[in-house]
């Protein structure tokens, strides 16, 4: 089977003869079935959006540097203002920029490509539970990427009320000119990627309960699975609260329902809307989704680092239990700390109480998962391939954006750091830092089996090595910035008395991010270049233990030539006695006897 | 740098912790830190930043250096040794489980009494001024002459807000609109004004001089520019402030009108 070169081949028995006949290009690589395709559609598409969002934020960033100043390359988009942008247009910026990377981005990236390409193959199935649900997911995006792209050309531009789009700012057109088109469309994005995350969370949970491999007990799982299946559930849970929230905005806006907009509420002069509603009832919806989410947004990172530095490492996970507990304590916690987004909101401040505490305590499991982290690096044999560079690099970042956390719930603080550019550092040091860094890590680890070649090395360090460097004079000095109380999404803040000196210190970040931007240049050539022309990888070449190790690179349809069979855990490397220095899953016992016996004469 | 190992890479990850440091022990010196504070409980709530930072910093320095020890120490390049096989420690787990979940606790509890007098303590007084804020910008009203808010001799102003120093201040905070906060920097203070709610903020001031009000949650495309001013002055030169802005208004405008003035009860 090693000869299988096509990324899927149709001869694998299944599909039936009967549609193996009209199985054509559309079938096969754009309204395909196949976990692997749907997989990669995600990963393409993501990276895609990854690149717009990404230069979102260098817009957002020109402004905060050099407010008011001609916009360079789209200055001509502003011709009406002379070359400037406006700051309307500056809302929108940053209100599509975090939507395009939350919502279009960082959630699909995890769950859409990498939970859909490594689920069954990591647990030995031969395709998704629900494959055409599966496909079904995948295309649900295209009404969000329609309606998010497209919202920035409808009359009013695109929604302008920030990611969290908090009425009556989101819900009244008076009130911003993308409350308009622009928020409707965002709404209508935002539920089909709802719809979207949901077919897929519901065929990762059914799939990983029911379709392992003979001998993958739920404790053999790797953790990548475990944070896959966590987070589907997360997902399943919180989804719903903010579909219908959504709803309810959606129905403020067009019925004139009220859920959201108080008595009396003028704006612009004139009455708005019925009243009898609350704005503080959207962010209470919001954030039960929202704070979960950010969970769903880094738990699978964080399974796929621990297989990456346990194979690069070439040492057992360290703590393994008390890693899966730990990712389940921080999904459980994760339903009861909504309330830290809601500290200032004028929420009963006993309340704020209840939430503190219960936020001070997610960052105990994060903790754990820290502490075993090094352990898990701690007497290993580090190799330094680009993937476990940029896993590494996770670890170390997420250990900032977590401590960042406790500065924020502890209330006191919060009252003058919240909405400041301290919580935008905390978020991208989870988010970008970490998160994004992991996704890195993940691609140049599974690219060999996803298209059956490597990515260069040397280019892939000199990628991490940049983006490090750049993402921390980034997002690190973010943090003295919020101590100062610089506000976020201020267009200019320079004429206030307290941040007018803060000018050459944010001019100093947005090199810093030009140049982060300007480094995935590198990684994108890279990727399409070691596609075609990589070196030829083998099944396994990395040396590790998990059963997608075992299928041909890239897997066919199907994936595995024979079925196999799990007789361990997944992290058996460097086991004493045994001269290999990894078992895989499916290296049967007596075969771990023999090499023992024979290593020991 | 394919060749590059544990010691390079080591001293790139090592750098996080040095450059981090340095960063938050050179940020004060350049004033890119906490601006001053003028408020009477300000220090509550930057002692407990101190002391997170002091906490977290500990935190940080040592979990990133050991980061840096291991890769530099267990390079494969250093020797055919092979990688320890170790699956975990009851202990250890059991160590960095209790030390983390008692800190944040002690934490939890140390900060609410912090929290209690900024937010939920409210002195036993009438308002002092009412503050309503709209797009773009912070609409004062003073009670006037007889004390009470919601009279007809009440004094409205715009963005320019005075008030004694020294004294135990109430402010009534609303928005007509849309979502705003009145962030009071030097003062510690952050509050969102919500349309349909009456929210009260109070502190006391131990300065006089002129500080920033900032507006700091998202209102619409001029949210930037919902600039304030507060200034702080003696008793007797608020009474004579706030004499003159009455005299003012009574010149420009007649009581009755004042009344129509007011959008929001
Ligand atoms: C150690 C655990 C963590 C703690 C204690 C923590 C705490 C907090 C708190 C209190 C806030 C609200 C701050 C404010 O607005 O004033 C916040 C905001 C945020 N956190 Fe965390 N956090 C933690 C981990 C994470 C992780 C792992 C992620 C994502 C992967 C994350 C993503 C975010 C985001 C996106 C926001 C800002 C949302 C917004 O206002 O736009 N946090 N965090
Ligand atoms: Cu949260
Ligand atoms: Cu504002």
């Amino acid at each position: 089977m090693s000869t299988v070169t096509a990324p899927v081949s149709t001869e694998h028995g299944h599909p039936p003869a009967s549609q193996h006949s009209v199985s054509t290009f559309l079938s096969t690589y754009v309204f395909s079935k196949d976990h692997k395709v749907i997989g990669l559609q995600f990963l393409f598409s993501t990276l895609l959006w990854f690149l717009i969002g990404g230069l979102l934020a260098l817009a957002v960033r020109w402004q905060v540097a050099w407010p008011w100043s001609d916009v360079p390359v789209v200055g001509k988009l502003f011709a009406q203002q002379g070359g400037q942008m406006s700051p309307e247009f500056y809302t929108m910026l940053f209100t599509m920029h975090a939507t395009v990377m939350i919502f279009l981005v960082i959630i699909p990236i995890l769950a859409g490509a990498f939970g859909n390409f490594l689920i069954p193959l990591m647990i030995g199935a031969d395709d998704m539970a629900f494959p055409t649900l599966n496909m079904l997911s995948y295309w649900f995006m295209w009404p969000a990427f329609i309606a998010f792209g497209a919202s920035f050309f409808v009359e009013g531009g695109a929604a302008s009320s920030g990611w969290t789009s908090y009425p009556p700012l989101s819900t009244n057109v008076a009130s911003s000119p993308g409350s308009g088109w622009g928020q409707t469309l965002w709404l209508i994005g935002l539920t089909f990627v709802g719809v979207s995350s949901m077919l897929g969370s519901v065929n990762y949970m059914t799939t990983i309960i029911l379709m392992r491999a003979p001998g993958m007990t739920m404790f053999r799982l790797p953790m990548t699975i475990w944070a896959m299946f966590i987070t589907a559930v997360l997902q399943a849970f919180a989804l719903p609260v903010l579909t219908a929230a959504g709803f309810m905005q959606m129905s403020d806006r067009m019925f004139s329902t009220g859920f959201f907009t108080p008595e009396n509420n003028i704006v612009n002069n004139a009455v708005a809307g019925p009243g009898g509603g609350q704005p503080l009832l959207w962010q209470h919806l919001f954030w039960f989704y929202s704070h979960p989410a950010v969970y769903i947004m880094i738990l699978p990172a964080m399974g796929m680092v621990s297989d990456i530095l346990t194979c690069f490492a070439r040492k057992p996970l360290f703590g393994y239990r008390p890693m899966v507990y730990s990712i389940a304590g921080i999904a459980g916690l994760g339903f009861i700390v909504w309330g830290h987004h809601m500290f200032m909101s004028g929420m009963n401040p006993a309340l704020g109480i209840t939430f503190m505490v219960s936020t001070m305590m997610i960052a105990l499991p994060s903790a754990v998962k820290t502490f075993n982290w090094l352990g898990t690096v701690w007497g290993g044999r580090i190799q330094f391939t680009t993937a476990m560079l940029f896993a590494l690099s996770f670890v170390s970042m997420f250990i900032i954006g977590g401590l960042s956390g406790i500065f924020m719930a502890a209330t006191p603080v919060d009252i003058f750091i919240h909405d400041t550019y301290f919580i935008v550092a905390h978020f991208h040091y989870v988010l970008f830092a970490g998160t994004a860094m992991g996704v890195w890590a993940a691609i140049y680890f599974w690219f060999p089996k996803m298209f059956g070649r490597t990515m260069n090395e040397f280019w892939g360090k000199v990628h991490f090595f940049l983006t490090f460097v750049f993402l921390n004079g980034t997002f690190f000095t973010m943090h003295i910035l919020g101590a100062v109380g610089f506000p976020r999404r201020l267009a200019d803040a320079y004429h206030y008395e307290t941040f007018h000196h803060l000018q050459p210190m944010n001019a100093f970040m947005t090199y810093c991010a030009i140049g982060m931007v300007a480094s995935q240049i590198i990684f994108a050539v890279n990727f399409f270049w070691s596609m075609f022309y990589g070196p030829v990888a083998g099944r396994n070449p990395w040396n590790a233990n998990g059963l997608e190790w075992t299928a041909p690179s890239p897997p066919g349809h199907g994936n595995f030539d024979v079925q196999p069979v799990v007789y361990r855990g997944p992290y058996e490397y460097s086991v004493p006695g045994v001269e290999k220095d990894h078992l895989m899953q499916t290296d049967p016992p007596n075969a771990a006897a023999a090499a023992a016996a024979a290593s020991a004469h | 740098m394919n060749r590059l190992g544990g010691i390079f890479w080591g001293l790139v990850f090592l750098a996080v912790p040095v450059l981090g440091v340095a960063v938050f022990a050179v940020a004060p010196a350049i004033n890119v830190w906490l601006p001053k504070d003028i408020s009477a409980h300000g220090y509550q709530i930057d002692s407990l930043f101190y002391f997170i930072l002091a906490l977290t910093g500990v935190v940080f320095i040592a979990t990133e250096l050991l980061l840096f020890w291991f890769i530099w120490k267990y390079d494969a390049a250093r020797g055919e040794r092979k990688a320890t096989y170790i699956q975990g420690s009851h202990t250890l787990e059991v160590v960095w489980t209790i030390i983390p979940a008692a800190t944040l606790l002690f934490l939890a509890i140390y900060q609410m009494n912090a929290w209690a007098n900024v937010k939920m303590r409210r002195p036993d007084m009438p308002p002092t001024v009412e503050v309503v804020a709209r797009q773009f910008e912070w609409r004062l009203r003073y009670p006037g002459r007889d004390g009470v808010l919601g009279t007809a001799d009440d004094l409205h102003l715009v963005n320019d807000l005075h008030l004694p120093v020294d004294e135990e201040i109430l402010v009534q905070l609303k928005s007509m609109d849309v979502l705003h906060s009145f962030f009071l920097p030097n003062l510690r203070i952050k509050q969102d004004a919500v349309p349909g709610m009456k929210i009260p903020v109070w502190f006391r001031a131990t300065e006089t001089g002129g500080f920033d009000i900032v507006c700091a949650e998202l209102c619409g495309w001029g949210h930037y520019k919902m600039k304030g001013r507060i200034t702080f002055v003696s008793r007797p030169e608020f009474d004579a402030w706030l004499d003159r802005k009455y005299s003012e208004q009574e010149a420009t405008q007649p009581v009755a009108e004042a009344v129509g003035e007011m959008a929001v009860r």
